[in-house]
Formats: C-alpha cells, sequence, structure tokens
C-alpha cells in the first residue's frame, strides 16, 4: 500500500542531529541541528587503542552512536518513543503500519546496505541514521540528512539495513516523539550539557576527553619504532576519515558545537558563550590544520613522515579546547539575561 | 572556517550522488550551514583506504584462480571488509569463515550458506559458483 507523508526534507551535516532536529521540526518544535547536537552533549573525543575497526584503533570525536537519541529526550524532558526489534518482518510491519498511521520514523541503517550511498562509501558502519516518510511501489521513501535529495530504498534492502548484523548492529531501530511542547525553555537544558561535556572532557578517565588526544598525540609520535610507514600512513588516514568524513560538519564536529554556543549566546545573553564558541571555531581550525598535515602524509609528499610535528598540531587541538573548556566552567556564575 | 574557506573541490566519490553540509562562520560572525562539493583531503585519505582494499582483492582474485583461496575472499576485499568484519556481519565464529576461505571446503558449502554469503556482498550467487565466468 503506498502512503507518501508530507514531510519537509532538510540537508544537515550529522546523520543523528539531523534527524532528530528534522523529526523535532516535523513535530512542531523548532530545534536546529547545532542545538540538537550540543544539548545532548554529543561533542566529545576518545582513543582507545585497545578496540581495533578494521585493524585500525577505535578513535571517536564524539559520543557514541544512538547517544543523542538516548540524550536529547531526557534532557528536554519529553515523551519520546524507542523500540528495537528481534524480529524483521515484524519490524518491516511495523514500520509500515506507523507509516499507514501517518506516523514518520527515525531508523537506524547499515551504510553497507544502503545502495544510494556511492559505492566506494559503503563500508560496514552499522550506525546511520535516517528517517522513513513513506513506501511507494515496494519502495521506501527516506529522508536521509546527508543527502540533499530524498532519496529510496527497496524494502529488501531496507530490511537487511535495518538488521545488519555485528558491532553497533541496529536491530531494526525504530524512533520518533511522541509529544512536544511548541516551545520550551532550553536555558536548564544548555547550563547542564555544556557542563557535562566541559566535565567529561577536562576529567574524564585516560583515553576520553584531552587525555584522549594527549595519549594519542603521545602515540603518533612513537609509530616510527614499532610500525612500517604502510601502517602510519594508514593510521594517520584512519583519523581523518572519522575527523572528516563521515558526517561531522567539518573539524571533528568543532563547528556544529561552536555553531551551538554561538546560538546559546544568542538564546541566553552571556558574553562569555560568545568567546568560547570564538574559541571552539579556532579549535576546529587547528583540526583542520592537523588533517591537512596527515593528508600530506598519506599523500606521500615527502620521503619520511614527520611524525613529531603531526603530534605537535594535535597537541595544539588539545591545548586550544582545554582553554575553552575552563572558560565554560566559569559559565555557572553567569546570570542569563535576555531569553527568548 | 570561514563561509569563503569552505573547500570546493568536487571530489570524485560523491559527486552526482549528494553535497555535504558543513558549519562555518558567516560574514556577521554567526554560524552558517554551506554546502560543499568536497575537500581534497577527504578524497585522498578515501581513496588510500579504497585502494588498499582493491589491490587485495586483485591479489585476491588472482589466488583464487590459482586454486589457493576461495571467490569469498575475493568479494570479502572488495566489499571492504577484513575477517572479523565478514565473520560479524555473517553472524558466524571467526574460524568458520576462516575454513570457508579453503577452496576444499568452499566447494562442499551448501547452497544457503552460499546464498547468505552473496545476500551480504550483495551479489548473484552465480558470483560465488561460476567465479571465472562472472568476474
Amino acid at each position: 500500500l503506498d502512503t507518501v507523508i508530507a514531510f519537509e526534507h532538510r540537508h544537515y551535516a550529522h546523520c543523528e542531529s539531523g534527524v532528530l532536529s528534522s523529526l523535532f521540526k516535523h513535530h512542531g518544535l523548532a530545534l536546529s541541528e547545532p542545538m540538537v547536537f550540543g544539548i545532548s552533549g554529543a561533542l566529545g573525543f576518545a582513543y582507545l587503542p585497545f578496540l581495533k575497526l578494521g585493524n585500525m584503533p577505535m578513535v571517536a570525536y564524539r559520543m557514541f552512536p544512538a547517544h543523542l537519541i538516548k540524550k536529547l529526550p531526557r534532557r528536554l524532558r519529553v515523551k519520546y518513543f524507542r523500540k528495537r526489534y528481534s524480529d524483521s518482518k515484524q519490524a518491516m510491519a511495523e514500520l509500515d503500519a506507523f507509516l499507514q498511521r501517518g506516523q514518520v520514523v527515525g531508523i537506524q541503517m547499515s551504510v553497507f546496505f544502503t545502495p544510494y550511498f556511492p559505492p566506494e562509501m559503503r563500508f560496514p558502519f552499522n550506525a546511520h541514521n535516517a528517517i522513513v516518510i513513506g513506501k511507494e511501489n515496494g519502495a521506501y521513501l527516506i529522508s536521509d540528512p546527508v543527502f540533499d535529495q530524498i532519496q529510496r530504498i527497496a524494502a529488501k534492502d531496507l530490511e537487511k539495513a535495518r538488521f545488519a548484523k555485528g558491532v553497533l548492529a541496529p536491530k531494526g531501530l525504530v524512533h520518533f516523539p511522541l509529544e512536544l511542547p511548541a516551545s520550551l525553555d532550553l536555558d536548564p537544558a544548555i547550563r547542564k550539557s555544556i557542563k557535562k561535556t566541559v566535565n567529561m572532557m577536562l576529567h574524564a578517565p585516560p583515553f576520553i576527553g584531552l587525555k584522549g588526544i594527549n595519549r594519542l598525540a603521545a602515540n603518533i609520535g612513537k609509530l616510527h619504532r614499532k610500525h612500517a610507514e604502510k601502517y602510519i600512513r594508514h593510521f594517520l588516514g584512519h583519523l581523518v576519515r572519522m575527523q572528516e568524513e563521515i558526517g561531522t560538519g567539518g573539524g571533528g564536529f568543532r563547528f556544529i558545537y561552536a555553531a551551538f554556543l554561538e546560538e546559546a549566546y544568542q538564546l541566553l545573553g552571556i558574553a562569555l558563550l560568545q568567546e568560547a564558541s570564538q574559541r571552539m571555531t579556532a579549535a576546529g581550525d587547528a583540526w583542520r590544520v592537523f588533517a591537512l598535515a596527515c593528508a600530506k602524509a598519506v599523500k606521500r609528499e615527502q620521503e619520511t613522515v614527520d611524525l613529531a610535528a603531526i603530534a605537535g598540531l594535535l597537541r595544539q587541538c588539545g591545548q586550544a579546547e582545554k582553554e575553552l573548556y575552563l572558560l565554560l566552567k566559569t559559565l555557572k556564575k553567569h546570570k542569563s539575561v535576555r531569553i527568548s | 572556517m570561514k563561509k569563503e574557506n569552505v573547500p570546493q573541490d568536487d571530489n570524485k566519490t560523491y559527486s552526482g550522488y549528494s553535497t555535504k553540509v558543513v558549519y562555518a562562520v558567516n560574514d556577521t560572525g554567526g554560524y552558517a550551514k554551506v554546502k560543499t562539493t568536497g575537500w581534497e583531503v577527504e578524497e585522498v585519505v578515501l581513496r588510500d583506504v579504497v585502494d588498499d582494499f582493491m589491490h587485495q582483492a586483485e591479489t585476491a582474485r588472482k589466488r583464487v584462480l590459482a586454486g589457493q583461496t576461495s571467490p569469498i575472499e575475493y568479494y570479502m576485499h572488495k566489499r571492504f571488509l577484513d575477517l572479523p568484519g565478514l565473520a560479524a556481519g555473517m553472524g558466524l565464529a571467526k574460524w568458520r569463515v576462516r575454513r570457508h576461505l579453503k577452496p576444499s571446503v568452499f566447494k562442499k558449502l551448501s547452497a544457503s550458506m552460499l546464498q547468505r554469503y552473496a545476500d551480504l556482498f550483495d551479489i548473484e550467487l552465480e558470483m560465488l559458483t561460476r567465479f571465472e565466468e562472472n568476474l
């Protein structure tokens, strides 16, 4: 049965924050992508050398996938529907039932089984997010936030993509808001999320936050001792891919977060937030410089890779971020002057 | 990053599929979503990985034809998987997948097991069973 729900497709930088921003807007609550990203406390850093993904250590510039879907409704105190399945047939039948009811549905899917992705980007990554907005001639219509147009996917492909096995398996996740107020006082949510992010980046256990950045820098400096040039180039390329390629909005999510801080400044009128935003932009720029140096190494522009220099660039990113987190730590001393 | 400094490098990988959104500083110091056709840096690091997989696939192809490995290994590299990734995707233990790479074991695999591999690789069954004719 064909159903296509009227839905305004929007193009975003990151899949999970984009999906949430679109879904909330569809249900009558305007919340920008940076606001979603910031309030969920999605910014992060983790370097977990003991967890390997395709022979490469796990590096992440943000919190785990599905973190936003879990944290945003909680922090805004709104009711949210989430369900995972063990039976794929049941999951597909319920998806159809939601659409019949006029309900657009947020889903988790594997990029590996998603034919509308460019073939060379179809890596086994299971935690992509999109919105199903209808069904037409046996194909589903997908509002995928990292694409500029509505996409289509055959039912059998969607079923495979929703039930891919392996790390971060989607298990048919569906989600959408249940009841949303027309407007919310974002002040407490903004303050709380900034506090959480700052604490995590500054004080989390090893491998996380600034400690993770510094440990990664130290390990980059030592790569020559243990590894051949080929591995080193792959390693540096891997870091850049995590930082720039996979829906990060540039600079490993730092620019999205800077946009969040800027928007928070507009809302709360605290000058400190604007300064923090500008510093976060500078940190993002530093990450781009680091990425460029890594890419030059991958391109073999020099005979040997200057790892000390690359590690130095990474430490500068850490230092820039540290200063701005210390600044943000004093946010609690400032009263909001205008709340719109 | 300022709006006018957002790279527009026409990345080959997703040209014709979509543009990407990044956040950049606009003229008034605020933030704006900016569409980009890509940054060369992304393309360089992606090509590096893709080329590496293609090189491994090519090596595997020769070894399949020489009877040293099974077509599963060729398609594994071709679809950007390694052995742990393939095993996870199949929901099988690694040692079982490793066995399936032996030509002698591969020959005896059931049609349903081969179909599961074909589904994972998104290919027709014949591309596994009649490897040479379908390259």
